[in-house]
């Protein structure tokens, strides 16, 4: 006997329980905005401009020493972190009055301040022009990926599918920056990158329950809707399971070895891939029995397939 | 869908094979896959500076100074001109992108007009009833200007960069007024941005002796004039030493063809040069006309010696002379001097470099976690689906394989978030098989015969899989319309992903499947 994490027919009442997760992710996002507004996100040098050095010393421990070399340059804020290990420490300065000429300035009296002995892993300088734009893109990339998947699940479906996929969608890029505002965590060009994965990811779990949704209003004309949704929901079920977990083994070996660089950004992607298949079962779903997904849907569709192949 | 045609097969083969073939260089080391003989992929993936290290320098060119350079370079015109013609004026000067005047007498002012209107084209020119002439560079001309700014600047911080012996750096334009330079190997960008920081705009200037320098320090600075800073020389009060030098350019640094190190004869490092015919006649003209006087040296708004006139300089050979050059600091202005002046100067946006200590640590770890991730996931696949997992485990290597022979063929750089795309479409890749897989289990349940379960499988799977994948996809592609640098190539890696798992996912095992099935025709299936 194969191995099997769920029943061969596996009978969850989801569609029952829809008004649990609407208040559930109604307290999320509200939270997440929460969050969001009274919090903020800790912007990361891309967005927000300033110097970032990741410097290897000779011996463990050095935190304390090193910044108290630093903290009387007069550079305003300077953070100091632990990064990955003992001897690896991150330094954050924040951006310079005065533009691009100061940043590189201030890298100068840094490296001079730190002497010796030391060993430069990366130096990032983002300039206050720079860190303006790659904000806006990160804003648009969003944006415009959550607008081209609407408009695209509005062509294949109805357009009760796609504002449903949507609002799931919105559901988890606005729950993705609460729990960053919430952990702290640095929200970076590589978050965006990530919020977009977990975009794609969500509405690839959302499209596949959407697809039995479409095929079942077809076969079973008079099954009531919720029935029929909830059908949907578990026939998919054993699929979204294993596929989630597959995802979730590939992540969980980024997040424990891929390195320190890249670890929120995995963390990005493990959350997202929980909030996306919750959303896609939760919210994505049940929405359309309130959007009212009208039954025509799927005889049009089979009508205009005869009709072309007819031609 | 389980009748596959020859020639389908065929074809499929035949990717995969090419697929193995561009992959396959990437297992050797870098001198034995570039010896490999022309007929066979040699191209390995090209590391991006996070994972080689290197540096990464966004620069933008000040293109105002050119256009505030040429606008000052026409107000001179206009004024000599219009003093040879005996025209009087007033309020000569230029704004951010026009030069203005006001001819006095009304009856003059058509003359003046037509020529000032002759001096220069690309300009709007004007003549107002107050009798103001004004000439605005039009659109088209600050676009010229800005382009040819932006490309000699290209061309320039190559000639600079290319003999420091770094390894292939790139450089590019970005956008209007950016360049993109990226130099491998180079961890320490303070070296690039000294040979890139300076104009290296050299001239040389007749000094004005009619104008007084105590009233030019008291603001009174004579028209045609300008006052300039010593590089090296102080006076007592620690505030460098000034000069007031006539502002036209007697010989310009443009005519250099060469430049390098020499010694003066106190055998002190110089800087020789010299320059082409043209600029050669001017400098033995001049040195003939101004025996005895002094003639400034000026680099980038200072000047650096102003030497007396000893002899005439005829040839255009001449050496430049500093109390503070160093062999290494005449090195440097030797090598900036004969790649040329950049035509406005460079302002650093954004800068990251990457050690070779941190790529090799990222290079290793994404190593580690993608084994280790592909692991789980083939070994995972055949505990659940048994031998449909095993085919679901080749098609995934053949996805890896094709991702990397993809990267290596197209020439993409893999990044950092690059590699965590590849983890992630391990991940990911399976799930079109996954989709197949399930719905066969479900067409057995109906009582379906075998081949017609897993024939109705592999059909009705197909629609969800290919919307699924497309708008995964549409996120890729947004991600390299709007990111930079490194996500973009996460989203190249993300894309190629989706389309090849798309194809070995439905393509090789359909074929596995199918022709396991037609031979060992099963009566029942267990998956």
């Amino acid at each position: 006997m194969r191995l099997r994490l769920l029943p061969a027919n596996p009978n969850v009442q989801f569609l029952k329980r829809r008004m649990l997760f609407f208040v559930f992710s109604a307290i999320l996002v509200a939270t997440s905005v929460g969050l969001f507004t009274i919090k903020g996100l800790s912007y990361g040098i891309d967005f927000t401009g300033g110097i970032m050095i990741e410097v290897k010393t000779p011996e463990p421990n050095q935190i304390g020493e090193l910044r108290s070399k630093l903290s009387g340059l007069g550079l305003g804020s300077i953070e100091l972190q632990e990064f990955g290990a003992p001897d690896d420490i991150l330094i954050r300065v924040q951006v310079q009055e005065g533009g691009e000429k100061a940043n590189a300035a201030a890298v100068n009296a840094v490296k001079t301040a730190l002497g010796e002995g030391i060993e430069y892993r990366r130096t990032e300088v983002v300039g206050p022009k720079v860190s303006d734009e790659l904000f806006w893109n990160g804003v648009y990339a969003v944006v415009s990926a959550i607008l081209a998947i609407l408009v695209y699940i509005w062509f294949r479906f109805e357009w009760q599918f796609g504002l449903g996929a949507v609002v799931a969608l919105t559901h988890d890029v606005v729950s993705t920056i609460g729990i960053f505002s919430l952990l702290g965590l640095e929200f970076n060009l590589a978050t965006v990158a990530a919020v977009l994965t977990i975009a794609g990811y969500s509405i690839n779990d959302t499209v596949v329950v959407f697809d039995r949704v479409r095929e079942n209003l077809r076969k079973y004309k008079t099954k009531p809707m919720e029935e029929l949704l909830n059908q949907s929901a578990n026939e998919t079920l054993a699929r979204t399971v294993m596929t989630s977990l597959t995802t979730m083994l590939a992540l969980l070996s980024l997040y424990f070895l891929g390195g320190e660089i890249i670890r929120d950004f995995a963390f990005a992607m493990i959350w997202g891939v929980i909030i996306g298949t919750y959303s896609s079962i939760g919210l994505a779903v049940p929405l359309l029995l309130h959007l009212g997904v009208e039954r025509r849907t799927g005889d049009d569709e089979e009508k205009s397939t005869i009709e072309q192949t007819s031609l | 869908m389980l009748k596959i045609e020859t020639w389908k097969k065929a074809l499929v083969a035949l990717i995969c094979a090419l697929g193995l073939a561009f992959a396959a260089p990437n297992l050797l080391d870098e001198q034995t896959a570039a010896d490999l003989p022309d007929f066979l992929p040699k191209n390995q993936i090209n590391l991006g500076l996070d994972l080689q290290g290197g540096s990464h320098l966004l620069l933008e060119v000040e293109v105002g100074v050119v256009v505030r350079e040429r606008l000052e370079a026409l107000v001179d015109t206009i004024r000599t001109e219009l003093r040879k013609e005996r025209i009087r004026y007033t309020g000569l000067g230029a704004s951010a992108t026009g030069v203005a005047v006001t001819i006095k007498d009304p009856a003059l002012a058509e003359r003046a007009y037509d020529l000032i209107r002759a001096m220069e084209s690309g300009f709007d020119s004007e003549l107002l009833d107050d009798g103001q002439v004004t000439m605005t560079m039009t659109e088209q001309t600050l676009k010229e200007v800005r382009i040819q700014a932006v490309e000699q600047s290209v061309e320039i911080v190559r000639r600079r960069v290319d003999p420091q012996g770094v390894k292939e750096p790139t450089i590019t334009r970005q956008g209007e007024e950016r360049i993109l330079l990226q130099v491998p190997g180079e961890d320490d960008p303070e070296k690039l941005k000294s040979i890139i920081g300076q104009t290296a705009k050299l001239t040389f200037h007749l000094l004005d002796h009619q104008g007084s320098l105590a009233d030019a320090m008291a603001g009174r600075v004579p028209p045609g004039s300008m006052l300039l800073p010593s590089i090296d020389e102080f006076e007592a009060n620690g505030r460098p030493r000034m000069y007031l030098l006539k502002k036209r350019v007697s010989v310009s640094g443009d005519t250099l063809v060469s430049a390098s190190l020499g010694f003066d004869e106190r055998n002190r490092p110089a800087v020789n040069f010299r320059l082409d015919a043209v600029g050669g006649k001017k400098f033995a003209d001049i040195t003939r006309e101004n025996l005895g006087l002094p003639f400034a040296i000026v680099l980038d708004g200072k000047v650096i010696s102003a030497p007396t006139i000893q002899g005439i300089i005829p040839g255009g050979s001449g050496q430049i002379t500093s109390g503070t050059f160093t062999t290494e600091s005449a090195k440097e202005l030797a090598l900036l001097l004969s790649a040329g002046a950049l035509p406005a100067p460079l302002t650093v946006l954004e800068e990251r470099s990457v050690g070779p200590g941190l790529g090799q640590d990222s290079v290793d770890a994404g190593r580690v976690a993608s084994m280790l991730g592909l692991a789980l996931v083939i070994g995972f696949m055949v505990v659940y689906y048994g031998r449909f997992g095993v085919y679901a485990d080749v098609a995934l290597i053949m996805n890896m394989v094709l991702i990397v022979a993809m990267l290596s063929a197209f020439g993409a750089t893999l990044t950092l978030p690059g590699i965590a795309g590849i983890v992630l479409t391990i991940g990911m890749a399976v799930d079109a098989n996954v989709l197949v897989f399930e719905r066969i289990r479900e067409e057995l349940r109906t009582d379906r015969g075998v081949f017609s379960a897993v024939d109705a499988g592999y059909k009705r799977a197909l629609g969800t899989i290919i919307d699924a994948n497309i708008t995964t996809l549409i996120a890729a592609t947004l991600l390299f319309a709007f990111g930079s640098g490194p996500v973009q190539g996460f989203a190249v890696t993300l894309a190629i992903g989706i389309v090849s798992s798309m194809f070995t996912a439905i393509w090789v095992t359909r074929i596995l499947v199918a022709t396991w099935l037609h031979r060992t025709k099963p009566k029942t299936l267990e998956i």
